[in-house]
């Protein structure tokens, strides 16, 4: 019995302090990009390596799901004799939800892992303690222009990825199944408002998303176990812990976004 | 730390096309240039029941969009809905007669409000009020009408045998 308390009290105060750890981590992460105004030069390499090797399959994967949205909306939609409005919603599930979502998910698999895997390696092999030693802060040298390239990217990812999505909508719809394409484009206009869906939705959703997705890749990579299983187990959790954070921090965006007014 | 051409170059590239993406969705998707018609001047219009009419539903005239709905209140004293209409400033001469009703885009398309002309010679301004208003067609007061008038003829020519 109080074996097993004490190990629920262990593990929340694990918990807490794991929560601490991370929060502080974040404060050191922000007070380190000021250093990047003295060394801009940090950030393109790692731009390459986050976003552009990252476009192939947020480019593919979008197109696919604006393939996907548009035959099922098609489908669903020519019962009711509304196949014009097509454009509509594979604007608006693109721009308000599945656009920043999807772009985080595949970020957090294509490019958190390999943050999370280069920086615990980075520890492992005692390169970042090895950095403090010659009096090179890792924080600035290593880790914010990882963070800043990767919040620079993702907004990015999350706007080809959106727009990818409604060219392969477009291309199913009226390419494949002969839909007007001025009602395509004429629908989506009408019902895409640029401030109320495309700021709220693409835009701020994948801010934050990109905020949350590059803080939690470098702080598992940076609080790794230094062992080689540590690392797998890091990149791990990097993957699993930036998707329930991305869904549930959807939700509440969504609900204060375009929640009841 | 490599920072050849290519990899410049394949950065400016991507930060590129991010940038035409989201210019992509501000014009071609969203049609941003319509945002514009936000400004202008504001009319209001008093109806007796504006259906499921909302704000930032379009004001149409001769169904080309000069403006939108930009507030929706209730007048406590007469009971009625007070729509504000903002119109794009260069469509300034509407007569002081205009009378606007509310219409429904298609069989479930969503309500704006459409305005007809009338002949007077002098114009709606700023803070202008449309007093010709026509109500939003409720579906179920249109059964109701029309079952009680079926009922009426029914009475007329058959006596009330035949109850429906």
């Amino acid at each position: 019995m109080t074996g097993w308390l004490q190990r629920l009290g262990r593990y929340t105060l694990e918990l807490l302090a794991r929560l601490g750890r991370e929060g502080l981590f974040l404060l050191r992460l922000l007070q380190a990009q000021v250093f990047l105004f003295s060394r801009p030069g940090l950030v393109p390499p790692q731009i390459h390596f986050l976003g552009v090797q990252s476009l192939p399959i947020i480019a593919v994967s979008g197109f696919f799901v604006g393939m996907v949205l548009g035959l099922q909306g098609y489908v669903n939609l020519v019962r009711f004799g509304a196949a014009s409005s097509l454009g509509a919603l594979v604007a608006l599930s693109l721009v308000r939800e599945l656009g920043p979502v999807m772009a985080a998910l595949l970020y957090a698999g294509r490019a958190g892992s390999a943050l999370t895997a280069e920086i615990g390696l980075m520890k492992t092999t005692e390169q970042l303690a090895g950095m403090e030693m010659m009096a090179v802060d890792p924080f600035k040298r290593v880790l914010a222009p990882r963070f800043m390239a990767g919040c620079i990217a993702m907004p990015l990812l999350a706007g080809i990825f959106t727009a990818v999505g409604i060219l392969g909508g477009y291309f199913v719809a009226v390419e494949q199944l002969g839909t007007d394409s001025g009602a395509f484009w004429s629908q989506m206009q009408a019902a895409v408002e640029f401030r109320e869906d495309v700021v709220n939705g693409v835009v701020i959703k994948s801010i934050v998303f990109s905020i949350v997705a590059n803080w939690i890749a470098l702080f598992e990579g940076y609080d790794t176990e230094p062992t080689a299983e540590g690392v797998g187990r890091a990149t791990t959790r990097t993957v699993v812990n930036t998707s329930l954070a991305v869904l549930a921090l959807d939700f509440v965006l969504t609900a204060f976004l375009f929640g009841a007014k | 730390m490599r920072t050849s051409k290519t990899l410049e170059l394949a950065v400016g590239v991507f930060v590129a096309l991010g940038l035409a993406a989201f210019l992509m969705l501000a014009l071609k998707v969203s049609d941003i240039t319509q945002l514009r018609d936000e400004q202008g001047y504001a009319i209001t219009a008093n109806f007796q029941n504006i259906g499921g009419l909302k704000v930032s539903a379009p004001v149409t005239l001769a169904g080309v969009r000069i403006g939108r709905v930009t507030g929706i209140g209730i007048d406590q004293q007469s009971y009625e809905a007070v729509v504000q209409l903002t119109i794009a400033p260069h469509y300034d001469r509407l007569p002081l007669d205009t009378s606007a009703s509310v219409l429904t885009a298609g069989l479930l398309g969503e309500q704006y409000v459409g305005l007809e002309p009338g002949g007077s010679d002098e114009y709606l301004h700023n803070g202008g009020k449309i007093t010709l208003t026509q109500s939003a067609l409720v579906v179920e007061q249109l059964v109701g009408r029309f079952l009680t008038s079926k009922a009426g003829s029914d009475d007329k020519s058959k006596g009330n045998d035949k109850p429906k």
